[in-house]
């Protein structure tokens, strides 16, 4: 505990040997916490993303309708013709014929309760398929064979967009987020450099009496990093406080709804600040390196 | 390890910093050539010369902040152009240097500032806070403990520079003008303090071009007194 203060006092250890740098401090600080902030928001839109179009891509492998209209006498052989083809596609997990009395439920909206007996109404046989998933083009190819009455429809003239859509934006998700945390990098390292080529003065005087490249290193370095470290820690905190305000799963399944990080998910943003001190580590290190090589 | 072999081969052969045939020069014409130097373990020596001969530069060799362009520097039996950084390093906790443009860090107290060989070589600072006290006290800076370097003066700082130079109890003292901006009577008890530490066996070099300090000096320790002029180092006659 005692060691904690004496790194985070304003004047404990040895890097009270840095000079503070008032407006330089606040403005690293604020920037950090700024990029953090940003990219736990990137990162929970790329999460949601990629769950959307996992969960779409899913159901869009795995469910599917096939509509068998025929003249009256043959409704009944097709569909087992297209029920036999099922039980023998690979991929398939289950096939089912809906019922005259779950078909008429479907239509009572539209038509009220007409005599349905007398229209041709298609059949319709759902098919769900195995985790693998079953080869469409395959099945259509069969059926047509089989069953010259028979289309399926996988849904994918309608779900195929919004799964493409949501992929992109995962990857613009993760395109943000590499670039925020390159921005961070790039702000981090400016400010190092600034300070330490700012500090010539202070290093030639610690270098005179005594001290090793090591020691007034370390100094700089800590100082930047705890930096860097508390303004990414406090961004991640709000950042992560506001994504956990937004409506959690089971309200819907909407996009929006699911922007929260899920479980393990969560540990992800702790990521940010660990990655501004790393950054902040090397480009304090190196830059002092640099200033140190420039004096005897 | 290395520095306590260092420590061995000093005491036993005496020699603390030794240039030979040491030469020096900035680009172009060398400043000084053909230098020879022995600073035995407790010797006293002043350096004089013209301004712009070249003390300054032949002082900085002695601690490895230059590196000679002809012949070689020894610290502690060490050649400077073979030392590592952190060799150096630790040679420079063992040696206590005033320099001209007496450098301090702005934004801590006088105390702190002359604290800091000791904070940086990682001693510890707080049990030596009575002798911090003694020596700024000795100095004339008692009441200064908590002014910042940026408030003192021309005088204040060089005192305040040789206090720092000597916190540490190190093996050699190089003086580069310590007594530049001070009046007479401040000179000759900072003189009084180098004495009393070369009697305690401390290796003194003192650069000055006040030859009453230096006529002062004798009554206090016997010194020698070298002169450099003209791109030469020689043992000045005793018709100062
Ligand atoms: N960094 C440098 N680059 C180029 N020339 C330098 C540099 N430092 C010193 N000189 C030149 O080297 C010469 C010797 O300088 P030095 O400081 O050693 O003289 P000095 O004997 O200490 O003089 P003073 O008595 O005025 O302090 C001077 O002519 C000076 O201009
Ligand atoms: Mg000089």
């Amino acid at each position: 505990m005692s060691r904690i203060a004496l790194i985070l006092g304003p004047d404990g250890g040895a890097d009270r040997v840095v000079p503070p740098t008032g407006a330089t401090a606040r403005l690293t600080l604020l920037t950090s916490a700024a990029m953090a902030f940003l990219a736990v928001f990137a990162l929970a839109l790329s999460m949601a993303a990629g769950r959307v179009a996992t969960t779409w891509a899913d159901a869009l492998a795995r469910t599917a309708t096939i509509r068998i209209s025929a003249p009256a006498g043959e409704i009944g052989p097709q569909t087992e013709a297209v029920l036999r083809v099922l039980d023998q596609t690979p991929g398939v997990a289950a096939a089912r014929a809906l019922t005259d009395e779950e078909q008429r439920e479907l239509l009572d909206p539209w038509f009220g309760s007409l005599p349905l007996d007398d229209l041709p109404i298609p059949r319709l046989v759902e098919v769900t398929g195995t985790a693998e998933g079953y080869d469409v083009e395959g099945l259509r190819q069969r059926l047509a064979a089989e069953a010259p009455g028979a289309v399926l429809d996988d849904h994918g003239r309608w779900r195929r967009p919004l799964v493409t859509a949501a992929s992109r934006l995962r990857l613009l998700g993760g395109i943000a987020l590499v670039l925020i945390l390159g921005a961070s990098a790039a702000m981090i390292t400016l400010a190092a450099d600034a300070a330490l080529a700012a500090n010539g003065q202070v290093i030639r005087t610690l270098r005179l009496v005594g001290a090793r490249d090591g020691y007034i290193a370390r100094a700089f370095v800590r100082r930047f990093t705890l930096r860097a470290v508390i303004g990414a820690a406090a961004g991640t905190l709000i950042g992560a406080l506001a994504v956990m305000a937004m409506p959690g799963p089971g309200i819907g399944e909407g996009f929006l709804t699911g922007l929260r990080f899920r479980g393990a998910e969560w540990m992800l943003p702790l990521l940010v600040p660990v990655f501004a001190g790393a950054v902040a580590w090397l480009a304090t290190g190196a830059a002092a390196r640099r200033v140190l090589r420039g004096m005897r | 390890m290395g520095q306590d072999c260092a420590t061995l081969t000093a005491v036993q052969d005496g020699v603390v910093i030794e240039l030979s045939d040491a030469a020096y020069g900035f680009g172009g014409e060398p400043l000084f050539a053909g230098v020879g130097l022995t600073l035995g373990r407790g010797s006293f020596h002043f350096l004089t010369g013209p301004s712009g001969a070249g003390k300054t530069t032949l002082i900085r060799l002695c601690y490895a902040d230059l590196l000679p362009t002809g012949g070689s520097v020894s610290i502690f039996g060490h050649r400077t152009d073979g030392m590592g950084r952190d060799e150096i390093a630790a040679a420079r906790q063992r040696i206590g240097v005033v320099h001209q443009d007496c450098q301090f860090l702005d934004h801590l107290p006088l105390i702190d500032n002359i604290a800091l060989p000791l904070t940086v070589s990682g001693r510890p600072v707080e049990p030596q806070m009575q002798n911090l006290h003694e020596l700024l006290a000795w100095v004339g800076l008692g009441h200064r403990a908590e002014a910042h370097p940026p408030e003192l003066s021309g005088g204040e700082r060089q005192r305040a520079a040789l206090a720092r130079a000597v916190i540490t109890d190190p093996d050699v003292i190089l003086a580069d003008e310590p007594t530049g901006n001070i009046d007479w009577d401040m000179s000759v008890r900072l003189l009084t303090l180098l004495a009393e530490l070369n009697r305690m066996g401390k290796t003194v070099l003192l650069a000055t071009h006040d030859l009453a300090l230096i006529r002062a000096a004798k009554a206090q320790v016997s010194a020698r007194v070298l002169r450099i002029a003209g791109g030469r180092l020689q043992l000045a006659g005793a018709d100062l």
